[in-house]
């Protein structure tokens, strides 16, 4: 009867924690083949003779992830609707079919399978948790077409045929580390709920303590919607870690939150960093409860830059004054302006002419200034620890020098040599 | 010193928030022997109006006393109707009732969907339930005492009630013998809709409470459905002093196991439990004859 809450399966992968590597790698493996094979045969079906271009909107609009994914949807009308008003892409008005994916990884499969060969659209925006874009995934390979997926994940995955706008490990907890590492903290504690996600994060977060000389006090894990925290809190008080790394999801961290503060415990003597808290869930919570805590994320609502004040004020006025702005958001409005960028850089629609053409592609973004890498197909983002204040925002308190190089694999760090195996 | 302490006083709050979730169904289960899936979201009607009432009433501490006397008229209301628009058409058909109340549960979240939507809502706690009181060393939140005394006050009222008023003796009467309480000029069909008003009432009470501590959303009640089951069934069908006596059982084993292990660990391990003590006493740990067992 269990229920997966709103953000729960966000990045939950298909398999158990430590075949995610391997299964990915598989998956690549089997996809690129296949792409070879049906580039050829697979004709596409796009048709760019006419005044309009179309492309599809996949996103869950019914079902338990639809309180996150319609802001997703959101954002990229918007994206759309700017576009077309400044005169298209390529002098082409874009022409948005938008579809259900329906919280369910199978109907985003099928889903996207119709949007290619009956709708014959251009490329697809969609996707969030991670179970839906490994649905995704064959489909797009097979009939080689274009995925763009806006919401940080738990990496370890690049395929050809898939964008990610959002971000990768390293780009996120990473930098959340370095933070940490930087103010001086000694020692963490880990929370988390029980599922792929939080347990990747922790694996990685493991593997860079061990080389900083961080320690690890304690880690735990609910299940999923779990409400009773007091014996976690009491370990967690008992350990007197300097931080705590907090990955639950969904409603888990009402209760978490709640208990934290009623044991005395405050921002100043144990700071908590959390990767799955953004504007929208601080209500939810009670700004009272969660006041002062920080989070690791690449957008905040509250970034002082002319673009985004422009485009915050153009979502408020399109959807609502009380409408946050977040991070999975804004990459899916990012998301599209790439597209955009990377069909008119190419002066094509064509997958292959993308492909070849993404790399080095940018766009001032409301986050700052971000670039596709060709190789990995994810995007440079600016990594920002964020601040919650009692109005409720998130206010950057430390960002990354400039933007971060995408590396999905951990490549680059020597200390996560042997995370992927 | 501190960590026993501090999961003495996890192990007794855990357990008086079993209690309260279970109290209502002890009622409603363990007496009338209904099967009612939407015991849940009972809860969570009393946590919506919680959250009601205090958008009406500013002062947290004002609107949470007040809530949890109208959240008990609210759940109530619900319970008794559910009762004579459904139940009472299929008292002799357990597996229909236990799908329909399913349903008529599942109807209920989507309401609460719809009205509220569906990320969690705040309720404020008062101010004078925040922070904690230090005992020898382990912080215990005072919302958790909180819940402990309600749990104790909760628990007194109902046994009174059932003791010594005359609808409690009706009560008694017609769940153990039916047919001779008829006879002696009870009406049954009035006794089983106080009963279920009482059981759905305290449901809300439950969670009212139960929003000083955790997330108030439409999948709330869903969360504390199958440990109030667990609670009854441990307890033995048609007894207080069981679901008591089991709920704080429950409360401490889970919360010595969850601090020597993990979580996931400790549900898995207390379910085990409570399937080994089934084997060895199926009826529970006390039980008097009702009429589900006839």
């Amino acid at each position: 009867m269990e229920k997966p809450r709103r953000s729960s399966f966000r990045r939950s992968a298909l398999a158990a924690g430590s075949v995610v590597a391997v299964t990915s790698l598989l998956l690549a493996g089997c996809g690129s083949k296949a792409t070879e094979e049906d580039a050829a045969n697979a004709e596409s079906c796009v048709d760019t003779s006419g005044s309009t271009i179309k492309v599809g909107a996949l996103n869950s609009l019914s079902g338990t992830m639809a309180i996150s994914e319609v802001t997703v949807r959101n954002a990229i009308d918007l994206a759309v609707e700017q576009i077309n008003g400044a005169g298209g892409v390529m002098g082409k008005q874009i022409q948005l079919v938008g579809e259900d994916g329906a919280s369910e990884p199978t109907v985003f499969a099928e889903k996207a399978e119709k949007l290619i060969s009956s709708d014959c659209v251009a490329a697809v925006f969609g996707g969030w948790t991670s179970s839906s874009r490994k649905a995704m995934l064959p489909v797009f390979e097979g009939a080689n077409s274009l995925l763009y997926y806006p919401v940080q994940y738990e990496g370890l995955e690049a395929s050809p045929n898939i964008f990610y706008t959002g971000a990768t490990t390293n780009q996120q907890i990473v930098p959340a580390l370095d933070y940490l590492k930087e103010k001086g903290i000694k020692s963490l504690y880990l929370v988390g709920s029980d599922y792929v996600f939080p347990q990747t994060a922790n694996r990685i977060i493991k593997a860079y303590a061990e080389a900083n000389g961080i320690e690890i006090k304690g880690e735990d894990y609910t299940p999923l919607g779990s409400t009773d925290f007091s014996t976690i809190v009491n370990k967690v008080r008992s350990a007197d870690a300097d931080a705590v790394f907090n990955t639950l999801n969904g409603d888990s961290n009402v209760a978490f939150f709640r208990e934290y503060k009623n044991v005395g415990l405050t921002p100043q003597a144990m700071p908590v960093v959390s990767v799955s808290i953004a504007e929208e869930e601080v209500g939810g919570i009670g700004v009272q409860n969660i006041d002062g805590q920080l989070t690791a994320w690449n957008y905040y609502q509250t970034i002082d830059t002319p673009v985004n004040n422009e485009f915050v004020k153009a979502f408020k006025a399109k959807f609502g004054a009380d409408k946050p702005t977040s991070d999975p958001m804004e990459a899916a409005y990012v998301s599209v302006y790439l597209w955009k960028n990377t069909v008119e850089k190419a002066q094509s629609f064509d997958v292959k002419a993308i492909q070849d053409n993404a790399g080095g592609v940018t766009f001032d973004a409301p986050e700052g200034l971000v670039t596709i890498d060709g190789e990995n197909h994810h995007i440079t983002k600016t990594a920002r620890i964020g601040e919650i204040r009692p109005d409720g925002l998130i206010y950057t308190i430390w960002e990354s020098p400039g933007p971060i190089e995408p590396d999905p694999f951990l490549k680059s760090y020597p200390w996560a040599a042997g995370l992927s195996g | 010193m501190d960590v026993l302490i501090g999961q003495l006083a996890t192990g007794l709050s855990l357990g008086s928030i079993l209690l309260l979730a279970a109290l209502g169904l002890s009622l409603t289960f363990g007496q009338m022997g209904v099967i009612n899936m939407a015991h849940g979201e009972f809860i969570m009607a009393g946590c919506y109006t919680a959250y009601v009432v205090q958008q009406i009433v500013s002062s947290a501490g004002v609107s949470l006393i007040i809530s949890l006397v109208i959240g008990f008229f609210i759940g109530g209301a619900m319970g008794a109707l559910l009762e004579i628009t459904l139940i009472q058409r299929m008292y002799s058909r357990p597996l229909d009732t236990l799908l329909v109340t399913f349903g008529v549960g599942l109807i209920l979240q989507q309401v609460a969907r719809d009205i509220f939507g569906a990320p969690a809502v705040n309720v404020v706690a008062p101010p004078w339930l925040s922070g904690g009181v230090d005992i020898l060393g382990a912080v215990v939140p005072k919302t958790r005492i909180f819940i402990l005394v309600l749990a104790v006050v909760c628990v007194a009222v109902l046994a009174a009630v059932l003791k010594v008023s005359p609808m409690g003796r009706r009560i008694r009467a017609v769940v153990q013998n039916r047919d001779l309480a008829e006879t002696s000029g009870i009406s049954s069909r009035k006794t089983d809709i106080t009963t279920f008003f009482i059981g759905s009432g305290l449901a809300a009470v439950a969670g009212v409470a139960l929003t000083l501590i955790g997330s108030t959303s439409p999948t709330i009640g869903q969360s504390y459905l199958i440990d109030a089951f667990l609670v009854v069934v441990v307890g033995g069908l048609g007894q207080i002093k069981g679901t008591v006596i089991a709920a704080f059982t429950l409360g401490f084993l889970n919360s010595f196991i969850e601090y020597n292990t993990t979580a996931s660990l400790a549900k898995v391990i207390v379910f085990v439990i409570i399937v080994i003590f089934l084997q060895v006493r199926p009826q529970g740990l006390f039980t008097v004859r009702t009429r589900s067992l006839v």
